[in-house]
């Protein structure tokens, strides 16, 4: 069962006399459960699909259908509701908001959600429990190091139970230890029925993925199952 | 892989089970004021800067206002004393009289022809006021020295504390004796009492009769620096330098004749002066009622002028606020896109930052009005008899407050609207 199909979606983008494909006709369906892998040099127009993806773009042709819901055509907040419902964004730098606690961060989307503060608060905090933070609620981003961070900004991503995970370079702002650890909650979120697509240019991130996007030019240069590869840990 | 959604999320329907708010826009600006005085403290010496301007503007219209109608409260205090039913008579040139040098007069003979020739009249005095100097032994001062008679003391509410008014023998037979305010007694060095003590004007000696009750100071003029004596000793003790001008004052004793008095007085005095028909009166009857409206119009316009000099402060306080939220809109860009991405929509970003400026306002104004209310206190307290924080009226806090408010929306909307429209995708890659 398709959460993601992707039909001719294309993206062009005029710069002076010039007209950029940043994504050409690209077809692609994503099931549930999905751990998917977008890689590309820069400019292969990852970045771009990752934004029409996340709803925070919309295609210049094309249809897409998130959830059995056409969304190519939706206005700005019709679209701030999927992104809300739907996605959980998980960003290189993480962007966590500098002056609010772990907490109040991972609390945030339910803010536009409608819940109240009690009903955010308790589901914030279970999620920080599930992400191994719960003792870290109350600090600050810069009281953090880059691991909790990131693990923060995960909770945030999952605190609404969006259809799918969508990060972005996620362990390009951390050591390689870190990023292991990243990698291996990611493995368990996965394991746990969580659809995840993660965009990287890095082979050792690929590797987790069940199944690996190359992307060039805006095309699929090829789309191939990952053999999976047992956690080291 | 292709297990369905509930099996693969069961946690999506527990989220689904909590209901959001039933009141989407009363949520949204309850979140938008929490978020925004989140934002004030976060900044709160920058807060404070930001909305000086509106501080300054609120303090000065509860100040000014204060003081005004204190003031009005004051002068309507020392009018209530006239009585409503009594007229002034006084001599006005008029600005192209003046210029060729024909200043009007009221005179010894007007006053005598209307005491005379009027009916109706209750009590009718001539007052006639004078510089000149007193003095007792080796002591002088200056001061104001008023001839008048025995209804004076109803007419300007100066009563003698000690010994008694001028009377109305003392006025006929031209008595050299005077009543004095209590700070021409300190200046002479006389005694407590002093009572049967002779004082020297212009050369002439006077006894002291009476000694007024103090009365204090109006804008640092002190009311106890006063000689009273009778009309026509005053009148004498001129001698015949020259006519020296003078009002009447008098009242009636049916207030509904006053209208056929004024029109018997203005036929007099018209032709005891001489003027031709095409002339201007070269007097004016004004009743005390006339008097204090005339002072409160001139008050109101003081107020009217002032309180457009400070709402162009406030509006300068507002222009300050929206530059500060633009530079904080730009600083907070990449939060923007964040709240953006995980799905606020135009209308909570919009909220938050005009809530901002509305809650940085109102702040600004409460802070005004306290810093108004100390100003208006202060001035009070240096002119005695001024009720000013009592006279703040209600509609005074209301417009300043409502005022704050209505710049806080004006000039917060321009940055809101900028925040509420700043791309995501931009906004996140902002550095």
């Amino acid at each position: 069962m398709p959460v993601i199909e992707l039909s001719a979606i294309s993206k062009h983008y005029e710069m002076g006399q010039q007209l950029i494909k940043a994504v050409d006709r690209l077809d692609l369906t994503i099931d549930y459960n999905e751990y998917v892998v977008f890689i590309g040099s820069s400019g292969s127009g990852k970045s771009t699909l990752m934004n029409i993806i996340g709803c925070l773009d919309t295609p210049t042709s094309g249809r897409y259908v998130l959830n059995q819901r056409d969304v190519s055509g939706l206005d700005e907040n019709a679209l701030a509701d999927i992104r809300n419902q739907e996605i959980g964004f998980i960003f290189q730098s993480f962007n966590l908001l500098p002056r609010a606690s772990a907490l109040k961060n991972v609390m945030q989307p339910l803010i536009y959600r409608g819940l109240s503060f009690g009903d955010r608060k308790a589901e914030a905090e279970r999620v920080l429990e599930r992400v191994g933070l719960a003792d870290r609620s109350d600090h600050l981003p810069n009281q953090l190091s880059g691991g909790q961070r990131q693990r923060v900004a995960i909770a945030r991503a999952l605190v609404t139970n969006p259809s799918i995970l969508l990060a972005d370079e996620p362990t390009g702002n951390l050591d390689s230890q870190t990023s292991v650890e990243i990698l291996a909650l990611f493995d368990e979120l996965h394991a746990d029925g969580q659809t995840i697509i993660v965009v990287t240019h890095e082979p050792d991130v690929a590797a987790h993925g069940q199944r690996v996007v190359r992307l060039k030019d805006g095309k699929v240069l090829e789309d191939r199952l990952n053999e999976r590869q047992p956690t080291s840990h | 892989m292709s297990a369905s959604r509930p099996a693969t999320n069961p946690k999506a329907k527990r989220l689904q089970n909590l209901a959001g708010s039933r009141y989407p826009l009363w949520f949204a600006a309850s979140e938008g004021a929490r978020a925004a005085l989140g934002s004030i403290r976060a900044h709160s010496f920058r807060s404070f800067l930001t909305t000086l301007g509106i501080v300054i503007g609120v303090a000065s219209v509860i100040a000014m206002v204060s003081i005004i109608q204190g003031l009005s409260v004051t002068i309507g205090q020392q009018f209530e004393g006239l009585g409503s039913n009594g007229v002034t008579i006084s001599s006005f040139t008029s600005r192209e009289n003046w210029m060729q040098g024909r200043i009007a007069r009221l005179t010894q003979s007007d006053y005598d022809l209307i005491r005379y020739r009027v009916d109706g009249l209750e009590s009718i005095t001539p007052i006639m006021q004078a510089n000149g100097q007193v003095r007792s032994g080796s002591k002088a001062t200056a001061t104001q020295v008023v001839g008048s008679t025995y209804v004076y003391q109803d007419v300007a509410q100066y009563f003698a504390e000690n010994g008694r008014f001028v009377s109305d023998s003392d006025n006929e037979t031209r008595r050299r004796v005077a009543v004095i305010g209590e700070q021409v007694r300190e200046d002479l060095s006389l005694p407590e009492d002093p009572i049967g003590q002779f004082i020297q004007l212009n050369g002439e000696w006077l006894k002291i009769i009476g000694l007024l009750e103090p009365k204090g100071e109006i804008f640092g003029q002190s009311q106890d620096n006063q000689v009273i004596v009778p009309f026509n000793t005053l009148a004498s003790l001129q001698g015949n330098r020259r006519q020296p001008d003078m009002w009447i004052r008098f009242t009636v004793r049916d207030l509904s004749e006053l209208d056929n008095i004024n029109a018997t007085i203005t036929r007099l005095l018209r032709s005891a002066h001489n003027l031709d028909e095409d002339e201007e009166d070269d007097f004016r009857i004004q009743t005390a009622q006339q008097l204090q409206d005339t002072f409160e119009s001139i008050l109101n316009t003081v107020t009217i002028v002032m309180s457009g000099i400070v709402g162009i402060s406030l509006l300068v306080g507002g222009i300050g606020i929206m530059n500060i939220m633009l530079v904080s809109v730009t600083e907070r860009t990449r939060e923007i896109g964040i709240c953006k991405a995980i799905g606020a929509k135009r209308h909570h970003i919009l909220l938050q930052f005009l809530l901002e400026a509305l809650v940085l306002c109102l702040l600004g104004g409460f802070i005004g009005l306290v810093f108004g209310y100390g100003i208006g206190a202060l001035a009070a307290s240096l002119i005695p008899g001024f009720p000013a924080d009592a006279y703040t009226p209600w509609w005074a806090v209301a417009l300043a407050i409502g005022f704050s408010a209505f710049v806080g929306v004006v000039f917060g909307m321009l940055p809101a609207a900028k925040a509420a429209n700043l791309d995501p995708i931009s906004s996140l890659r902002y550095e």
